[in-house]
């Protein structure tokens, strides 16, 4: 087990795997989009109480889960650098980070696009959207420490240890912003995704859910290929492939 | 008895594309003097740092007195001494607040202070602030936080910068004393020190 | 290891008292931001006391930021960072010296002068023992939070502007529970959950924060 998980660190062997997963995932990937996307605009049945402006739900809510798994996913990363050196951990970490922002801005802006048929605005100070705000705020900062620090090793480790900061104050955050949203308001509007969904409504969600996650695969593997390259340009395989144009 | 102090093995540093240096082994042992020669931007600061812990090494490994560091930082910064370039007085102190204020094991009381100082040829006030001295003052409080640390081992950097013919005098006595009563000192320098008697052994760095 | 921890804390608070600015501004700032909101809002004093415990816990939380740049800065800048690193002492021991430094040197004064700009905005004279016990229990969460924060950019040459866009989001629960006791306690309510979950976070964050910022530190050192 260690053993395999020592080569699959390797980036030389994690470079040939991606590159043969890649394809795989995303064919599978636009297969779920797709049929989900159909399932949940066209057959899925209307709300009775919010009509059709609910089937927003099938980009807002597979982008707000995107949005934790991505920053658990970096914040495990993370460990795994710090602790055991990975440094295909911290590429992963590296090149995972803009896209779990991006996932953030997109649950962020369908929450608001959602909020103005529901609550007749378009930012309501709702618990879950305000937790969001603020992951992508977190987001934002690990970038913005990333990018100005201009030793690689060192912006790579100091980025790793604000990840595991963040990590321990994301639960806190959201439990705290929770709690000051049923403080301030009364239970009287429905929160997001509620949870008596009927199935024809639950099918296409977690068919978006899965077809996110591998989207979020996909790139990830794609960009983390790029960054394995850029940061190896001068060792002896990627010359060799360089050298036969095999990329 | 020479006792192993420090082994470095096949240490390299590299910031960012840039090697640093490549491949430098050396042992350090009790009553040594270990020179370290090189241009400017050679890399003796860099590899002072890193003999140090400071720096992260690419390749290599550290080990005092038989232990691996940065593991055994505690017990090797118990028994070392660093001045660097920066000299880490504070301009708001006075010297002798400067020197009761370092955070060695036994932390040095007043008269330890000044007696330190007297030996380093101090001749500031000791009412003053340390922001108000010369460079060669400020140096010669930094060499009393050298005596007084009780360290084995001193990492200079460059330890005659700003310091005047009586200085550098004085410097070579400190270091001569260093390394007789069985301490030893590793030091990067672009000028020769006067110091006999030692073995000495001299890491030359090119860029 | 208590013997460092003195003279460390006994250093810093003999800098300050030689350097007043570095403690005086954030102060100052202070009162100006609060004395700013019914300026912006207008002399209404029912909406002034209803907005009285925000107002004031964010304040504190601006000044306590303001304060923060400063704590691993001069040592970093004068090259007494390096003497803290190769300390044989444990290092969070002697960041936890500094961080306290700060809270006596930032939180401390904001705590007693907060009676002050609670009669500024009319804040109900029965909320003031726990807008006093909460900002002593907030702003030390917030100086052991924002320490981790400080050591990450301290090696940057413009580390001040990133380093709120790190430590605020951080913040963020202390404010919540904070102005919200505060806004309790002036209607009446009890304030029990909001201090022991205040209390909660305090320990945690010193039970984690001390070695997280050490960590930061030596990886801001290697420049």
């Amino acid at each position: 087990m260690f053993r395999w998980f020592h080569k699959l660190a390797s980036t030389k062997n994690f470079y040939r795997l991606a590159e043969i997963m890649t394809p795989l995932l995303a064919v599978a990937c636009a297969l779920l989009i797709g049929v989900g996307l159909y399932q949940g605009l066209f057959v899925a049945p209307t709300d009775y109480e919010q009509g059709e402006s609910y089937r927003i739900i099938y980009v807002h809510v597979p982008s707000a889960w995107m949005s934790m798994f991505i920053y658990m996913v970096m914040a495990f990363c993370s460990l795994l650098f710090l602790v055991w050196k990975m440094k295909l951990a911290d590429i992963v970490a590296e090149v995972s980070a803009p896209l779990g922002a991006s996932f953030t801005f997109l649950a962020l802006v369908t929450g608001s696009l959602w909020g103005k048929p529901m609550w007749g605005t378009w930012w309501e100070w709702d618990a879950r959207l305000t937790s969001e705000l603020i992951l992508l705020f977190i987001y934002i900062g690990y970038m913005a420490l990333r990018s100005s620090i201009e030793n690689k090793s060192s912006a790579a480790r100091a980025a790793a240890i604000l990840a595991l900061v963040g990590v321990v104050n994301i639960p806190i955050i959201h439990y705290s912003v929770e709690w000051w949203n049923t403080l301030h308001q009364p239970a009287s509007i429905t929160k997001l995704g509620k949870p008596s969904i009927h199935i024809s409504m639950l099918i296409p969600l977690l068919l978006m859910a899965l077809g996110f996650t591998l989207f979020y695969f996909v790139t990830m593997l794609l960009k983390t290929r790029n960054v394995i390259l850029e940061r190896e340009v001068n060792s002896a395989w990627v010359r060799e492939r360089i050298k036969e144009d095999r990329l | 008895m020479t006792d192993v102090l420090l082994q470095a093995q096949n240490l390299s540093v590299s910031r960012g594309e840039l090697t640093v240096f490549e491949r430098k082994s050396f042992t350090i042992n009790t009553g040594m003097l270990f020179q370290l020669q090189g241009d400017n931007g050679s890399g003796k600061t860099t590899l002072l740092r890193a003999i140090c812990t400071l720096i992260p090494l690419d390749e290599g490994e550290l080990r005092w007195r038989g232990e691996l560091l940065p593991a055994a930082r505690e017990q090797y910064f118990a028994e070392m001494c660093f001045a660097g370039h920066a000299d880490g007085l504070k301009g708001d102190l006075t010297a002798v607040e400067n020197l009761t204020s370092t955070l060695t094991e036994h932390t040095p009381t007043v008269i330890e202070c000044i007696a330190a100082l007297e030996k380093t040829g101090f001749t500031g006030r000791d009412d003053l602030p340390c922001r108000v001295l010369s460079a060669g003052q400020r140096r010669r409080v930094v060499l009393a936080r050298v005596l007084l640390s009780q360290a084995t081992l001193w990492v200079l950097d460059e330890p005659l910068t700003a310091l005047d013919a009586s200085g550098r005098e004085l410097v070579g006595k400190l270091i001569e004393e260093q390394v007789g009563s069985g301490g030893s000192v590793v030091y990067s320098t672009h000028q020769p020190l006067d110091v006999s008697g030692f073995p000495l052994q001299t890491l030359a760095l090119s860029d | 290891m208590g013997a460092a921890f003195l003279t460390l804390l006994k250093r810093d608070l003999t800098l300050a008292m030689r350097r007043r600015s570095d403690w005086l501004n954030p102060l100052v700032f202070f009162v100006i931001v609060v004395s700013l909101f019914p300026l912006g809002i207008g002399p209404d004093g029912s909406l002034l006391s209803e907005i009285a415990p925000g107002v004031i816990w964010v304040a504190a939380l601006l000044a306590t930021l303001l304060a923060l740049d400063g704590l691993f800065r001069d040592d970093f800048d004068d090259g007494s960072i390096e003497q803290l690193l190769l300390s044989p002492q444990p290092l969070p021991v002697l960041v936890l010296a500094k961080i306290l430094t700060h809270w006596l040197i930032s939180g401390l004064p904001l705590v007693l002068l907060s009676p002050l700009l609670a009669l500024l905005l009319q804040l109900k004279l029965q909320a003031l023992p726990t807008l006093l016990g909460s900002l002593v229990l907030g702003t030390l969460s917030l100086s052991l939070i924002g320490a981790i924060g400080a050591a990450l950019t301290v090696g940057l040459r413009r580390g001040g502007v990133l380093l709120p866009l790190l430590v605020l989001p951080l913040f963020i629960p202390v404010l919540i529970f904070g102005s919200s006791s505060v806004a309790a306690a002036a209607t009446g309510f009890p304030v029990s959950a909001q201090l022991s979950l205040l209390g909660g976070l305090f320990f945690l964050a010193l039970a984690l924060a001390p070695w997280a910022a050490a960590a930061a530190l030596r990886i801001s050192a290697e420049s």
